[in-house]
């Protein structure tokens, strides 16, 4: 047990081993791209483009619509085929830009920053860079970042923190930006640093990853503010508030933000994603992801192209090697579970991960028997068991009093639970429930005023 | 472009489980429980085997019976009816007629899980319920039947013929227990408690047994430190500060009777004990009170029983006041 570390988890077995030794390799181009207008939290982009226009790689082709909301670009050239509802890999179908690639990958022209400059470029100037590229945060939730960079005047920041723990089973895509693109890593940090006013930084990744922090400790090194923390391998440790947690002992309030305990927190993607897009002039058409599982032929960390069928990046892989039986866009843990091969590649997609039947788990469940595991592993030190129990029998007011809104849904109560209790389909349950209730009530206020 | 042969599973996160079953913790209770019953049969002869056997099928039988009956799943295999057909054959004593553990099976299991609900949905112990109805239904047979240990050595292992006995030949093979109130309990040491030489319910004999168990239970995350340790060191403390009536040492008094069985295997029963190691600690303490009130203070020679089942009772208002404080309602002060 090396490294910081925080309350409660579990260790989930890693299976990092299938793709951990795999260079991030560039995906083929698909055919056509599929763009969804929502691919983050905030509300959904706008479509610059019509049906039958010409776009480039790299053009802008819907604007953010309000400042919690992020711009989409073109992610590979030819001509835009549809703007419609489309599969979306969270499971409900959205609208999406549908272009169809002309195989030439002509990008547009887009101002990049020299290395001279960088130094004078002001706070405001990154900002708008990363807001015009379309930047979110590529580890899951895909907050977007300009947001990030732009705290309110009564928050003082005092740390960022990039986040490099990867804690998700069998996902090794941040281990291998780190590996490969290190010193892309840190300047991606020191340009976040910048956008936001700040000279310390952490970068955490977590003690399996011996090779990324040997990589990441040569660039460290040479920055003063900058220093890089081993923490312990555990699920969920690259869970933001658990993260700040290990690193500072600093607990963000419930219904809080990093911000509230004066810390700026991003994924070791995004930072990338910053670099590419201030110094080379690179908007956020791609990401780097992991293709893997037991049914892949040939899992890999690749680079591909956002709006990428899922089928097209199996296909970069081998196929499947066994029928799958469960295809999972995200991790094991969090992730979600796909019913096609058709939904694209998001910006907040860190991997897709096949399972044959033998990893598929049965959804049948037994009583709880107060056993206390789930209570001891969640890491929002919840009662997973009572809340369980609560909502089964439809109580989501109690639910919400017994801290149902804490949940981060992480999935360690289910993972341990003996009797296999599908917590987190419950909460998730309850909370979209609790929303409906909510909704009513303000319906009935507002008709009553 | 790639089709798929069968449609693909979904289900909500996480898609990755870890290989505990409700099957498995219960198996390693009964695993536990294998030594104490080894020593109670060693002691009292295969008589004390019949009693746990014809417990253990009275309880499954029971269990799936009732299920059968009300159109339920059959659950027995979850080992959870075992378990409790066991603990109620080691509350008895080794003479017991043995109709005497199927009366007993049939409450704990009927009544006072079944009726709640089945596993997980009991408020009371159910092997401990259905000793206290014994107890207050039967009490000549639950307190007569005490067996010298060892005294089928010299007529044989599986004979049952004297143990079913009246009168001079059975009080020939009879004995007072270490914490009998009147009269004087057959002579013992310190070291027979801890092998388990003494007189008392089958699983009242070996210490070291049981709490080899217990350990075992505890290497296996199945139960709480807190809970058996608060117990007996609660009970143990306050029979050395204010003694007792009987002249027994607080190693004896702590040693002798129920109280290892209780403390390792009965108040941490899971269902019916406080969820946390926080509730843990003041269900042990509570435990510990009780069975020192019960036993040194009270007219009853024994308190494990009765003192873990007001535990119960408190399990959930324990649980209301010992809830983990939530992620950043207390360290949520800015850094330095």
């Amino acid at each position: 047990m090396n490294g910081r570390s925080f309350r409660g988890g579990v260790h989930p077995a890693g299976h990092k081993g299938l793709t951990d030794n795999k260079p991030i390799e560039k995906c083929t181009l698909p055919d056509k791209v599929v763009i969804p207008l929502q691919q983050h939290t905030g509300a959904p982009a706008k479509p610059l483009v019509e049906v039958g226009d010409k776009v480039q790689t790299g053009q802008k082709i819907a604007d953010s619509t309000g400042f919690i909301s992020a711009a989409h670009h073109a992610s590979v050239s030819g001509e835009v085929t549809q703007i419609a509802v489309a599969p979306h890999p969270l499971g409900r179908k959205m609208v999406a830009i549908e272009i169809a690639s002309d195989g030439s990958d002509e990008w547009i022209e887009m101002p990049t920053v020299g290395q001279e400059e960088l130094p004078a470029l002001s706070p405001g100037k990154i900002r708008d860079i990363v807001a015009q590229n379309g930047i979110v945060g590529l580890g899951g939730a895909a907050f977007p970042t300009h947001v990030k960079l732009s705290p309110p005047p009564d928050k003082r920041l005092d740390l960022y923190v990039l986040n490099g723990a990867e804690c998700e089973p069998y996902l090794t895509c941040d281990d291998r930006l780190m590996r490969d693109r290190p010193r892309d890593v840190v300047a991606g940090l020191k340009l976040l640093m910048k956008g936001v006013g700040l000279t310390q930084a952490i970068i955490a990744v977590e003690s399996n990853k011996p090779e990324a922090v040997a990589a990441l400790n040569q660039e460290v090194l040479k920055e003063p503010g900058i220093s890089l923390e081993v923490v312990r391998v555990k699920y969920p440790q690259g869970a933001e508030k658990q993260l700040i947690s290990a690193l500072t002992g600093c607990e963000v309030p419930p219904g809080g933000l990093p911000m509230d305990v004066g810390v700026a927190i991003n994924n070791v993607g995004t930072a990338v994603a910053v670099a590419d897009a201030v110094i080379r002039g690179k908007p956020l058409v791609e990401r780097a992801m992991t293709v893997t599982g037991p049914a892949v032929a040939e899992p890999k960390n690749l680079l591909v192209r956002i709006g990428t069928p899922v089928w097209h990046l199996i296909e970069q892989c081998g196929g499947f090697k066994e029928p799958p039986a469960k295809l999972i866009s995200g991790g094991p843990m969090m992730g979600v579970a796909q019913y096609s091969l058709d939904a694209p590649v998001i910006k907040g997609t860190s991997g897709i991960v096949a399972f044959t039947r033998h990893e598929t788990v049965e959804e049948s469940y037994e009583p709880c028997i107060r056993c206390g595991q789930c209570v001891a592993v969640c890491p929002m030190r919840l009662l997973p068991s009572e809340l369980g129990i609560l909502i089964e029998n439809s109580r989501f007011v109690e639910a919400q009093d017994t801290n149902l809104m804490d949940c981060m849904e992480c999935g360690s109560c289910v993972y341990t639970c003996p009797a296999n209790r599908p917590m987190v389909q419950w909460i998730k349950f309850a909370k979209s429930e609790l929303r409906k209730i909510a909704a009513r009530e303000k319906a009935k206020q507002e008709q009553s005023a | 472009m790639l089709e798929l042969e069968k449609p693909l599973a979904v289900s909500v996160s996480p898609h990755f489980r870890g290989t505990d079953t409700v099957q498995r913790v219960m198996f390693d209770v009964v695993l536990a429980l294998i030594p104490a019953v080894i020593a109670g049969v060693y002691f009292f002869g295969a008589r004390a085997l019949w009693i746990v056997l014809i417990s253990v099928a009275a309880a499954v039988g029971t269990e799936a019976l009732l299920q059968r009956l009300t159109r339920k799943p059959v659950t027995v295999t979850d080992c959870s009816a075992i378990i409790t057909g066991i603990l109620l054959a080691l509350n008895l004593p080794p003479a017991a007629p043995y109709w005497l553990p199927v009366a007993g099976a049939v409450i704990a299991i009927g009544i006072a899980k079944t009726i709640f609900g089945g596993l997980g949905k009991n408020i009371f112990n159910p092997a401990l319920i259905g000793r206290a109805v014994l107890i207050a239904a039967y009490p000549v047979a639950m307190t007569k039947g005490w067996l010298k240990p060892l005294w089928w050595q010299g007529q044989g292992f599986f004979t049952n013929a004297v143990a079913n006995s009246q009168g001079a030949a059975f009080d020939a093979i009879s004995c007072a227990t270490p914490l009998v109130k009147e009269g004087t309990p057959d002579p013992f040491t310190l070291g027979d408690l801890l092998i388990g030489k003494v007189g008392g319910c089958i699983g009242e004999t070996s210490a070291i047994l049981i709490i080899i168990g217990g350990l075992y239970l505890l290497a296996r995350k199945r139960i709480l430190w807190q809970m058996p340790v608060a117990y007996i060191g609660t009970f143990a403390l306050l029979a050395a500060l204010f003694g007792g009536a009987r002249g027994l040492t607080v190693a004896e008094e702590v040693f002798a009777g129920g109280l290892m069985l209780g403390a390792w295997f009965m108040a941490t029963d899971m269902v019916t004990s406080p969820l946390t190691g926080k509730g843990q600690l003041i269900g042990g303490i509570l435990c510990g009170l009780l069975t020192f009130v019960i036993r040194l203070k009270g007219g009853y020679p024994e308190g494990v029983s009765y003192s873990i089942l007001i535990m119960n009772m408190t399990t959930p208002l324990i649980n209301r006041y010992t809830k983990p404080s939530r992620f950043g309602a207390k360290r949520s002060a800015k850094h330095s």
